[in-house]
């Protein structure tokens, strides 16, 4: 009980202090927007004709790109006044401040993801919501791996110099299966978009699915094993 | 059960080929102030750093003893650690009293946000203050909210890195009666302070680091009760500094 008021404690903290500046929300949803923009204008022809086969991947490059400014702020706030020192001086399982650190980075992306996937269906006339349940566990799912395994990196690199161009060197080869997932479920739910006759291939949407599952237990489990001697000097 | 002594046994300390602490010894005791003095890079800090369990020593060992063996959970451990560093620790996006109050949850201190508040009267932050995001407090509010905080859950052990950094006249004679208080309550103080005056007579135990080695160490048992009158006086301090660190 008091590892989840720790967890809680820790999460709540990242978002009080975020709804109070807002600079990363705004921040990563701005991005997201931009990007979403910028490949409309590349892939919607005159004509109004889309390329469905892009739509997954403009989606997912969009949110992992948002993604790690969201985790390169977060975690750089906790070394402003050295709070991150503050939370490990603290009598409570490093375990709890990961946690809570994570569920914090899940809770903005998840935000930014309320933005980014309506705007995408909408840019783009993709019928993502024509799917709801399993679009909603992949998003989820996704946002659950990439909010870990950021954290451990953004942790990992808190002490380094040029960590802002560091992050994404060393947490994009750990996410490419993840991104791989991601686009694929949400291609084989749009799969035959725009075909009145053809229709999405859940098959292979839950099998991505699945596959996000397994990956985020592996990377909870390492990172809940691994945070520790991360942070410790 | 409260710590009753530390004992710090051939600690070194090595970040890559620097060497931060060399085979540095000591006893640091219930009811007594130690001052740890020594030039700019000397490791004071790294010392502090490991006693706080933060930094892991290369070699060597910190056993922490109570009356009944040594206290090897590190949860146990940092629930009687107070630590005031260089940084206040604090989010400025959060008030003074909202930053207390979400280190007491963190502490599992009971009635967190009513021992923040009386905290913060002894530290002298009034209301309009508390109320404030900590962004815009001053060097010594700053500093008076990070000292609140590390005696948040009411520690045994302090250790104290340069405290009287920003406070005012008034701050520091407040900070040296509440350090008074935590010795006569048998509590284990490490003050790293380039402030000699601020300390003396408060002071029963000097330690000197020099270049990560300890090359100096004295001690002076006090009278019970009796602070003021034992202890290293101003010039002492200045003359044991000056002595060894050139």
């Amino acid at each position: 009980m008091e590892f989840l008021s720790q967890v809680a404690a820790v999460a709540w903290k990242d978002l009080r202090v975020e709804f109070r500046s807002r600079e990363i929300l705004y921040t990563m949803t701005f991005f997201a927007a931009m990007v979403l923009l910028i490949f409309s204008f590349a892939f919607v022809t005159r004509e109004g004709v889309v390329l469905p086969d892009v739509i997954p991947g403009i989606l997912w490059v969009a949110v992992a790109f948002s993604g790690t400014l969201g985790l390169s702020r977060a975690f750089d706030r906790e070394r402003e006044s050295d709070t991150m020192r503050g939370l490990l001086l603290a009598p409570c399982s490093r375990t709890a401040i990961f946690l809570g650190k994570a569920i914090g980075i899940a809770t903005f992306i998840l935000i930014v993801e309320i933005v980014v996937v309506p705007m995408t269906a909408v840019l783009f006339g993709a019928p993502l919501f024509d799917h709801a349940v399993p679009l909603v566990l992949i998003l989820i799912l996704a946002t659950i791996g990439y909010s870990v395994v950021g954290s451990v990196f953004a942790a990992m690199l808190l002490r380094t110099r040029s960590r802002d161009v560091l992050l994404p060197v060393v947490l994009y080869p750990i996410l490419v299966p993840l991104l791989i997932a991601g686009t694929k479920a949400t291609a084989a739910l749009l799969e035959g978009a725009g075909d009145p006759t053809a229709v999405a291939d859940l098959d292979a949407a839950y099998f991505w699915i699945k596959f996000l599952a397994v990956y985020d237990m592996i990377f909870i489990a390492t990172a809940l094993w691994t945070f520790e001697s991360l942070v410790i000097e | 059960m409260s710590i009753r002594s530390i004992s710090v046994s051939n600690v070194t300390k090595r970040y890559g080929l620097h060497r931060a602490l060399a085979g540095v010894s000591l006893e640091l005791d219930a009811g007594s102030l130690c001052a740890l003095l020594g030039p700019n890079g000397a490791g004071k800090s790294t010392l502090l750093g490991i006693l706080s369990t933060l930094v892991r020593a290369s070699s060597g060992q910190v056993a922490y003893r109570r009356d009944d063996g040594d206290e090897r959970d590190p949860l146990a451990l940092r629930r009687q650690i107070g630590v005031l560093a260089h940084s206040s620790f604090m989010y400025g996006e959060l008030t003074g009293l909202e930053n207390l109050a979400f280190y007491g949850q963190l502490y599992g201190v009971a009635e967190a946000r009513a021992r923040a508040q009386a905290l913060l009267d002894d530290v002298e932050l009034d209301e309009r203050a508390r109320n404030r995001p900590a962004r815009t407090y001053s060097r010594g509010m700053l500093q008076r909210l990070a000292l609140a905080r590390a005696l948040l859950h009411d520690p045994t052990v302090l250790l104290l890195d340069e405290p009287f950094t920003g406070l005012d006249r008034t701050g520091a004679s407040s900070l040296a009666n509440a350090l008074a208080d935590a010795k006569q309550s048998e509590r284990i103080l490490l003050v790293v302070t380039h402030d000699l005056e601020a300390i003396a007579g408060l002071t029963d135990h000097v330690v000197v680091l020099k270049r990560g080695k300890l090359v100096h160490e004295d001690r002076r048992s006090q009278a019970v009760g009796r602070a003021d009158e034992l202890g290293f006086s101003y010039e002492d301090l200045k003359t044991i500094y000056h002595q060894h660190t050139g």
